[in-house]
C-alpha cells in the first residue's frame, strides 16, 4: 500500500525524522489556513498524487509542473488553485493521468547538498538494507547504472538492529561534516525506527538535504508498506487512499481476486498466479496483447467466475477472452459449470476460448460441449492462446 | 531416492483442524502418506479421523514429534501465527518445516530466517505448494505429499522439478508424466521475497541425487535467485536442466499475486533471466506448453535417458 507525500512526512514526524514545515489542504478553502501554519517567505506547492516525476509532469489543462517554487505564499495560493482538482501526466501515471485531490505546501529550504537515501528488503540477504548516495534529487536507477561506486549499502541484521558503527559508515561515506553529521546519524537511526515499526516495504527520501546552517531535512518522502503486515496497523490503514487505486481493482478485491489492468485487448482469467503471469506471456508470444492479470485462485467459485468475467467486461478495450485453469484439486466440471453459468449472466458477446487440464476435465469438456455455447476449446495452452490471438484479429 | 522426502517419511500438519489443512490433510492420507501426527494448540488429545485414518492430535510441535517421531511439518496456520509455527518447528529440531500460508508479513519472515541461522532445520517456503516425492502406485499412490499438490498428476521417475509456483509447477509435471516421464521429487519454494530455500538449494541437492537424471527450474521475474543457480549450474551440473521464466509481460513494480515477483531493476527482467539461462547452457521453455519438450531436447543433447 502507497501513502501520499503529505502523509508520509506526518509519520516522519512522529518518528523524528525533521522535514521542511508543511500543511495539506484538499480544497481551495483550506488554503489560507494551511498557509498561515507555515512561515513568511519562499513556499514549495507540491501536487500529492501516487506516481513519480510530478515535478516535470504537465496537467491536462495545459499546466506544466505538478510541483513549483513560489517566492511568496500569496504566490503559492494561486499556484495551488491551478493544480487542485486538475488532471496531472506524468512519465508514471500514464497517458490517463492522475486527478489532484490535496496540495501539499512547505516552507522553501535552503539547499546546500542534495543525498539520496532509502530503506527496502535486500532479497540476497533477506534482511533490511539502507541504500545512500551523495547523488541526491536525480533518477537513482540512473546514479546505480552509470556510478555504481556512489552507491552505498549497509544490510542491517534483524537480531540487534541498525548498529551505530554502520551509521557512523555512512555518515563518512556520505562525507558530511560534524556540524551536519550528528543531525543525519539521528534521522537515520529514526527513519529506520520508522521503517521496521510501521513494517514498511520502502522507505525513500529523494533528496535528503543539508542546509547552510548543517540542518539535514528530508525533502521529499515516498513509503510503502506490506499489504501482509497491514493487519497490525489500523492507523496505516486508515491512510488508504481509494482515488488512487484502479476502481476494477477494487472491485476484484472483494471477490478474492487478484486483478491488474494492461493495455492489451485479449483478457485471461486462469488460477494460480505463475499461470497467470506465463498465461500472459504465451499470448504475447503467439502475437496477442493481454488486457490484464487475473487469478482466480485455488477455490475459483462460481461466484468468483461471474465476477472476474463481469470485471474483465468491464475493460472496453477487451475483444476476447482466454481462461487457462489447470484444476488440480479442484473438479474441471464445477468450474466448466461455473464457466457456463457467467457465460450466460453476463450475455457475453466475444470470442471465448477455454483450455480445461486436471481433475475430472473430460466431464468438463462435455460440460462445456453441451452448452450451446460458441466457445472454443484449446488443448494446450499454446493451442488456446494461438486460438484466441487468431479470432481476435480477424 | 528422492530429495528432502520418501514415501517413508513420517510427517505431521501444523493446522490439521482448520478447514484448509484438514482438507488437504485427508488428500495426502488418501494419497498414502504418512500423516503420523497434527499440531492445534489447545486440541492435544483430540483425534483427527478420515477412512480408515485416526490421527493424534497434540498442543506442540515438540510433543508431537516425540511421540510419533514426526520429522517433517506442514504449515498450514494462518499468516499472523505462521512465523511462530516455523520458529516452532526449528525449535523442536524437525529436519524441515514446509510453509504452505500465503501472506505472511515480511518482517516475520526476516526474523524467522534470521533465527533459524545455525539451526538444522530446513524451511520450504512460504506460500508455496510444498512438495511431492511420487509413489510406485496407481496415479504415483504411495508417495509422499506434503502440501497442496494435486498428487495424481504424478508418476515416479527420474526428473526433479524446482520451481515458485504451484499451478505452474502442475503444469510441467503434467507435461512430463503425459509423457510417460516420471519425477523424482517435485519442490514448489514459494512466491514470495524471503524464502527459506532457494532455487539453488534445491538444485544441488538434485545434482547430488543419482536417481534425477534431469531438472526442470521454472522461475519468475524478481530477484536473481534464478540467475544464482544457473551460473552455479553451468560451473558444476552435468545433468540436462531446462528452464522456463513467467512474466515477460508483467509491468515494472506490479505485485502479480506473488509478492517476489516484482521487477525492480534491469537484472531481475525475465529477458535478462532468461539470456542468463542460455549463457549457462540451459534449455528454456518458449512457452509454460514446451517445458516438458525442452528438458527432452536438452536430455537428447546430452545423451541422457529420462525414462
Amino acid at each position: 500500500m502507497n501513502i501520499h507525500e503529505y502523509q508520509a512526512k506526518a509519520l516522519f514526524e512522529k518518528f523524528g525524522v525533521p522535514a521542511p514545515k508543511g500543511a495539506a489542504a484538499k480544497s481551495a478553502a483550506e488554503f489560507d489556513a494551511a498557509l498561515a501554519s507555515l512561515p513568511e517567505g519562499p513556499t514549495m506547492v507540491k501536487s500529492q498524487i501516487h506516481a513519480g516525476g510530478r515535478g516535470k509532469g504537465t496537467f491536462t489543462n495545459g499546466y506544466k509542473g505538478g510541483v513549483k517554487f513560489c517566492k511568496t505564499k500569496a504566490e503559492a495560493k494561486e499556484i495551488a488553485g491551478k493544480m487542485l482538482g486538475e488532471t496531472l501526466v506524468t512519465i508514471q501515471t500514464g497517458p490517463a493521468g492522475r486527478k489532484v485531490q490535496t496540495v501539499y505546501f512547505t516552507a522553501a529550504s535552503d539547499i546546500k547538498k542534495e543525498y539520496y537515501l532509502a530503506i527496502l528488503l535486500d532479497r540476497a540477504t533477506s534482511k533490511p538494507v539502507i541504500v545512500a548516495s551523495t547523488e541526491g534529487g536525480v533518477e537513482i536507477e540512473k546514479v546505480a547504472h552509470d556510478t555504481p561506486e556512489k552507491i552505498h549499502k549497509i544490510v542491517v541484521d534483524p537480531a540487534y538492529g541498525l548498529a551505530d558503527f554502520q551509521v557512523r559508515e555512512l555518515i563518512f561515506k556520505l562525507g558530511f561534516n560534524p556540524a551536519e553529521a550528528k543531525n543525519a546519524a539521528k534521522l537515520i537511526r529514526n527513519l529506520y525506527t520508522c521503517y521496521w515499526e510501521t513494517d514498511a516495504a520502502m522507505v525513500e527520501v529523494n533528496p535528503l538535504i543539508t542546509t547552510p546552517t548543517g540542518e539535514v531535512l528530508a525533502l521529499d518522502a515516498k513509503v510503502s508498506f506490506d499489504d501482509n503486515a497491514l493487519f497490525r496497523h489500523p492507523e496505516i490503514v486508515a491512510l488508504r487512499d481509494l482515488n488512487e487505486e484502479d476502481s476494477k481493482e477494487i472491485e476484484a478485491s472483494k471477490y478474492s481476486l487478484s486483478y491488474i489492468a494492461l493495455d492489451g485487448n485479449i483478457a485471461c482469467l486462469v488460477n494460480g498466479a505463475g499461470l497467470a503471469m506465463s498465461t500472459m506471456d504465451i499470448i504475447q508470444h503467439f502475437g496477442g496483447t493481454p488486457a490484464n492479470f487475473l487469478d482466480v485462485g485455488g477455490g475459483a467459485s462460481k461466484d468468483q467466475v461471474i465476477a472476474a468475467f463481469k470485471i474483465i467486461l468491464g475493460d472496453p478495450n477487451v475483444k476476447g477472452i482466454l481462461v487457462n485453469i489447470f484444476g488440480g484439486i479442484m473438479d474441471c466440471n464445477v468450474i466448466a459449470q461455473g464457466i457456463v453459468e457467467a457465460v450466460k449472466e453476463v450475455g457475453l458477446k466475444l470470442p471465448l476460448v477455454v483450455r480445461l487440464e486436471g481433475n475430472n476435465v473430460a466431464a468438463g469438456k462435455a460440460t462445456l460441449a453441451s452448452s450451446g455455447l460458441t466457445l472454443v476449446s484449446g488443448d494446450t495452452m499454446a493451442d488456446a492462446a494461438q486460438k484466441i490471438v487468431k479470432l481476435v484479429a480477424t | 531416492m528422492s530429495i528432502l522426502i520418501t514415501p517413508d517419511t513420517n510427517i505431521l500438519i501444523q493446522g490439521i483442524t482448520g478447514e484448509f489443512g484438514a482438507r488437504h490433510t485427508r488428500l495426502s492420507l488418501d494419497y498414502g502418506t504418512k500423516v503420523v501426527a497434527g499440531v492445534t494448540p489447545g486440541k492435544g488429545g483430540q483425534f483427527f479421523e478420515h477412512k480408515e485414518h485416526k490421527v493424534p492430535i497434540f498442543n506442540s510441535v515438540a510433543d508431537a514429534a516425540k511421540a510419533t517421531g514426526a520429522t517433517v511439518s506442514a504449515i498450514f496456520v494462518p499468516p499472523p501465527f505462521a512465523g511462530d509455527a516455523i520458529l516452532e518447528c526449528v525449535d523442536a529440531g524437525l529436519d524441515l518445516a514446509v510453509a504452505i500460508t500465503e501472506g505472511i508479513p515480511v518482517k516475520d519472515m526476516i526474523r524467522v530466517k534470521r533465527a533459524m541461522q545455525g539451526r538444522t532445520t530446513r524451511l520450504l517456503g512460504p506460500n508455496c505448494p510444498g512438495v511431492v516425492t511420487p509413489g510406485t502406485g496407481k496415479d504415483s499412490h504411495g508417495g509422499c505429499r506434503i502440501g497442496i499438490a494435486p498428487g495424481y498428476i504424478h508418476k515416479k521417475g527420474h526428473v526433479g522439478v524446482v520451481s515458485r509456483s504451484g499451478t505452474l509447477t502442475y503444469e510441467a509435471v503434467f507435461q512430463l508424466t503425459s509423457k510417460n516421464i516420471g519425477q523424482t521429487t517435485c519442490v514448489g519454494i514459494g512466491g514470495d521475497p524471503v524464502n527459506g530455500t532457494s532455487h539453488l538449494d534445491v538444485i544441488k541437492q538434485f545434482n547430488d541425487d543419482p536417481e534425477t537424471h534431469g531438472i526442470i527450474m521454472i522461475g519468475e521475474i524478481g530477484g536473481n535467485a534464478e540467475v544464482e543457480a544457473a551460473r552455479w549450474i553451468k560451473a558444476n551440473c552435468k545433468k540436462p536442466v531446462a528452464g522456463f521464466i513467467a512474466g515477460a509481460t508483467a509491468p515494472a513494480g506490479r505485485r502479480m499475486g506473488h509478492a517476489g515477483a516484482i521487477v525492480g531493476g534491469a537484472e531481475d527482467t525475465a529477458a535478462a533471466k532468461i539470456a542468463v539461462f542460455k549463457e549457462c547452457g540451459i534449455e528454456v521453455a518458449a512457452t509454460p506448453s514446451d517445458m516438458a519438450d525442452a528438458l527432452l531436447r536438452a536430455a537428447k543433447a546430452k545423451g541422457v535417458v529420462l525414462t
